[in-house]
């Protein structure tokens, strides 16, 4: 039975459309409270008092706490070290539960109101009255690190997380800048976005005195990291007295991957109450307190000599990282963006900065890419405009500077100026098949025409590289990660044969369900029926290390393919028992053994059954049919694409409308194509978003002017075309099953595509700017072409 | 205040009060948890629901509002065990991913479907436009909508 390629229709399914999920917030337990947090509505103040006396007579609430409450709890930790370029350590501050002196950032946590009902305890919490004396804060990166700046931490100077550099030396670099034929040079924004998982985070504790145990109930993409850091970081308790369950998760897209400090307040909130309590984020507390993405302020520079060959490139970047480090937050401006600046292209020379800084705003961590789209958006804006300076064809630009093809096994992987080595990669296929099918040279036809006729049209490109699969732990141990990121599976053979597979990857919305069960069904010859996917309970499955960098197949697959190769192994030496044979001389194939040559043959759930019935066996076996693997890649998996936008500009009112989106992405082999377009659409959109729509604001001074669905503009389905989607397949040489990731290609290739296609349109014009600041909006769009 | 409504074809009374919402009152009262809550300004659509056959977003009305009313959720849609042409649709053409979204898309299209029983891209995407989805880009959930759109009026 072949099931891997394939489009089987998504088992999850079901239960979704019928309304029988099960999110956080559907979760009832008895004699469950509620909790609401007081949050601040400053940027930057010192918290002179907070009164909670009148909360605590109201009717109906069980208890307040505030920071003073919870001494010796020091607050979450990121789990990522980055080091300044001089060797100083990352500066690291305490991330409190909830705040004992100072508040940082809009929405941060100053009082929990605990009550019997999710409205009394927002009432009561209406009665905290709080006293802030109130200071100036700061946003923006570049500026935070300014002499004079208001300051976030008494012990980050100039508000400087750290000051790292990757790649060539810069001497070298600038010297081929100095004599390139022509360098392009860009200072832009790439600005903070809110993710905004349809699901709002929600977190329920529940600690149990008769066990002694706790439970975490948490809309959570990771649960046993979870677990580790709330255990051996946070609360300081025993990790065996410790579940995290996570059943149905609505969306994450990154926001869901990190310790956030309510999951640690909840769980401490039940031990004092001694009673379940409930937290389930606002939609206004999502905007507030979901950790946001991007946020670079950067100047880079491209020098080509006089072909259009890349000589050099450098780019100088101010990552934000709000008030306080998330888990990954360190590593997404480095590891996962300097890393990534080789693009596809063979640049000889490259030299990344980047200054981390913290702001009084909310903190930012992976938003779906995670650097890798800043990463593109960088390279592909740089190659973009050096065409239309250079009066070369964009495409053609591209061509003279791909990497030659390689496939990892026959040719070596191809090594970076910027320390990572990509696995296998065929770039020039993806632009060439993109290419056929925009029609390149009749758009361009069409475009000039258009023209002439006074109708604004533009195409824009991006040829993208990334890295997924995250990650090998050396590689990361090395780069400043505090924890390993291999993955763990167990596939147990149940004694008729049925099979249920615990992996410690987590499914919100990729549909593992379906895709693993795919390849465990394929890979045992055994109908899907059979084979059940559990995941997302920490009491059920070994460890893991959560969803996502692009991660679960490459990584969390990997570890099921290694259990599903030992009960074959083991059900083969059972089987040449039954068979009288040698395990040498059997085939397996369509869910039986066969010995060669013969009709004789014993079906897997035969031996199953054997093994857990073992009074006809093999002497030196141990009964049961059940293993557990871990699995640690070799290296990252480096999918890759080409992204090509058509826009149109309406000329009196500078509204950008996208006509067309192609993408072609090689995301390696392919489970479930279905599955996989349905990511790369999700991407798509997220990607065109931040273009065209989204973006975070915050005022001078810290307020988050657009934190609701009346202002924030996420792509409405009205604001997108149907997109037209191909791929090629390049599998990746050092996993079992080639597959590389495709969660999120389509965010990491798509934003700079349109960009580059409104620019054009604006050139083709007569309009040379160069950028126009994300969202592009229709006023910025109008000024562009008006002043 | 007491209300009495009809919930997916069984009566229920139910004290609430004044201030709670008809999702509220679906979730908590009810156990009714197919009915999401997405946002607190309206913007989402998550908690769409029929109110005597009209797709109304449930945080907007009160409970109390839909005294004497009949409501439908994503619980009821299905009858006599036979799924509605639209969640048939949404499995095929891959128009869900987390799910989150995904009742309220259905509640939102089963009552458009019934104004227009063949509405072209433009109008479909025209008629999602109160409805967030994160994951699909809408473009799966257009074409499972086509396809119900067709196996409805075959």
């Amino acid at each position: 039975m072949s099931f891997i390629g394939k489009s089987v229709k998504r088992i999850e399914d079901k239960r979704f459309l019928t309304g029988k999920g099960k999110y956080t917030d559907d979760i009832k337990l008895v004699g469950m409270t509620h909790a609401h947090i007081v949050r601040s509505p400053y940027a930057h103040a010192k918290v002179l008092s907070i009164d909670t006396a009148a909360a605590k007579a109201h009717d109906g609430v069980v208890a307040v706490f505030v920071g003073s409450d919870i001494e010796g709890i020091v607050g979450v930790p990121t789990g990522w070290q980055v080091n300044f370029k001089n060797g100083d350590t990352m500066k690291e501050p305490a991330h409190p539960l909830l705040v004992r002196d100072n508040v940082r950032h809009v929405g941060d946590a100053v009082a929990v109101v605990i009550a019997e009902t999710k409205e009394i305890a927002r009432d009561a919490a209406d009665l905290v009255e709080v006293d802030y004396d109130v200071m100036d804060a700061v946003t923006d990166p570049k500026k935070a690190t300014a002499p004079g700046a208001p300051q976030v931490h008494p012990d980050a100077p100039n508000n400087i997380c750290f000051d790292w550099e990757l790649g060539n030396p810069v001497e070298e670099v600038d010297a081929a800048l100095a004599s390139a034929h022509h360098v392009t040079t860009l200072e832009f924004i790439n600005q903070r976005m809110i993710p905004n998982a349809m699901e709002p985070r929600s977190a329920i504790g529940h600690y149990d005195d008769a066990l002694d145990k706790y439970t975490l109930y948490t809309s959570t993409q990771n649960p046993h990291l979870i677990r580790l850091l709330l255990c051996a970081f946070v609360l300081g308790i025993p990790e065996h007295k410790v579940r995290i369950v996570s059943h149905d998760v609505g969306g994450g897209f990154g926001s869901k991957i990190f310790h956030y400090t309510e999951e640690a307040l909840m769980v401490w909130v039940s031990k004092q109450i001694n009673r379940p309590v409930k937290w389930t984020s606002d939609r206004s507390e999502a905007f507030m307190t979901d950790a946001h993405g991007r946020d670079h302020v950067t100047t880079a520079n491209m020098g080509f000599d006089k072909d259009g060959k890349i000589v050099a490139l450098k780019s100088d970047t101010f990552a934000n990282m709000g008030a306080y480090l998330a888990t990954f937050a360190p590593a997404v401006p480095t590891y996962l963006h300097g890393t990534l600046l080789q693009g596809l292209y063979t640049t000889p020379l490259i030299n990344v900065n980047v200054v981390a800084a913290f702001t009084h705003t909310n903190s930012v961590d992976a938003y779906r890419g995670a650097g890798r789209p800043e990463a593109t958006y960088l390279l592909e804006r740089l190659i973009d405009l050096g065409a239309l300076e250079m009066d070369m064809d964009p495409a053609e630009l591209r061509k003279k500077n791909f990497i030659p093809a390689f496939d990892g096994i026959e040719q070596p992987g191809y090594q970076t100026q910027v320390a990572l080595q990509y696995d296998s990669g065929d770039y020039q296929p993806v632009l060439d098949k993109a290419l056929e099918m925009v029609g390149y040279e009749d758009f361009r036809a069409e475009q000039k025409k258009s023209l002439e006729n006074g109708k604004l049209l533009g195409i824009g490109f991006s040829t993208y590289v990334e890295a997924c699969g995250i990650a090998p732990s050396a590689v990361v141990g090395a780069l400043g990660a505090r924890a390993g990121l291999f993955e763990s599976a167990q596939v147990r053979v149940q004694p008729t044969g049925k099979v249920s597979v615990y992996t410690g990857s987590h499914s919100h919305g990729q549909g593992h369900e379906t895709t693993f069960v795919q390849v465990v069904a394929d890979k045992l010859g055994i109908p899907m029926e059979d084979v059940d996917l559990i995941h997302g309970d920490s009491d059920a499955v070994a460890f893991g290390m959560g969803t996502y960098g692009s991660r679960s197949l490459a990584v969390g697959g990997s570890a099921i393919v290694k259990s599903i190769e030992k009960v074959l192994e083991k059900g083969a030496k059972i089987a040449a028992h039954k068979l009288e044979a040698s395990v040498d001389d059997l085939d397996y194939a369509e869910g039986k053994w066969t010995v060669k040559g013969t009709d004789r043959s014993i079906a897997f759930g035969d031996v199953s059954l054997t093994a857990y019935v073992p009074h006809d066996y093999p002497a030196d076996l141990e009964p049961g049919l059940d293993f557990s693997s871990f699995y640690d890649p070799a290296n990252f998996t480096y999918p890759f694409g080409c992204h090509i936008a058509i826009v149109e500009i309406d000329k009196e009112t500078g509204k950008v409308k996208l006509k067309r989106f192609i993408a072609v992405d090689d995301v390696g082999n392919v489970i479930n194509p279905m599955i996989v377009d349905g990511q790369i659409h999700g991407g798509l959109a997220q990607g065109i978003g931040q273009a065209l729509l989204e973006g975070a604001i915050y005022d001078e001074g810290g307020q988050l002017i657009n934190g609701s669905y009346m202002d924030y503009t996420m792509p409405r389905a009205d604001d997108l075309p149907s997109f037209e989607i191909d791929r090629t397949v390049t599998p990746c040489p050092h996993n079992p099953l080639g597959v590389k990731g495709a969660g999120e290609a389509g965010c990491i290739g798509s934003t700079p595509a349109v960009v580059n296609a409104v620019i054009d349109a604006l050139w083709k014009a007569g309009h040379k700017v160069k950028d126009i600041q994300m969202p592009m909006t229709s006023e910025r769009v109008w000024n562009a072409m008006n002043n | 205040m007491e209300i009495t409504v009809k919930v997916n074809g069984k009566q229920v009374t139910r004290e609430v009060e004044g201030r709670t919402t008809l999702s509220t009152f679906l979730r908590e009262d009810l156990s009714l948890t197919g009915t999401h809550i997405g946002c607190d300004t309206s913007g989402c659509g998550a908690c769409t629901v029929h109110v005597d056959g009209k797709a109304v977003k449930s945080c907007t009305l009160l409970a109390g509002q839909v005294d004497g009313c009949e409501v439908k959720t994503i619980e009821g849609l299905a009858e006599n065990g036979k799924m509605h042409p639209l969640q048939d649709s949404f499995k095929e053409k891959h128009g869900l991913q987390c799910g989150f979204c995904t009742p309220g898309m259905i509640m939102l299209v089963s009552d458009f479907l019934e104004t227009n029983p063949s509405p072209s891209e433009d109008e479909i995407r025209h008629a999602l436009e109160g409805n967030f989805c994160r994951c699909t880009g809408y473009h799966n959930i257009v074409a499972a909508i086509k396809d119900a759109a067709e196996t409805m009026s075959a």
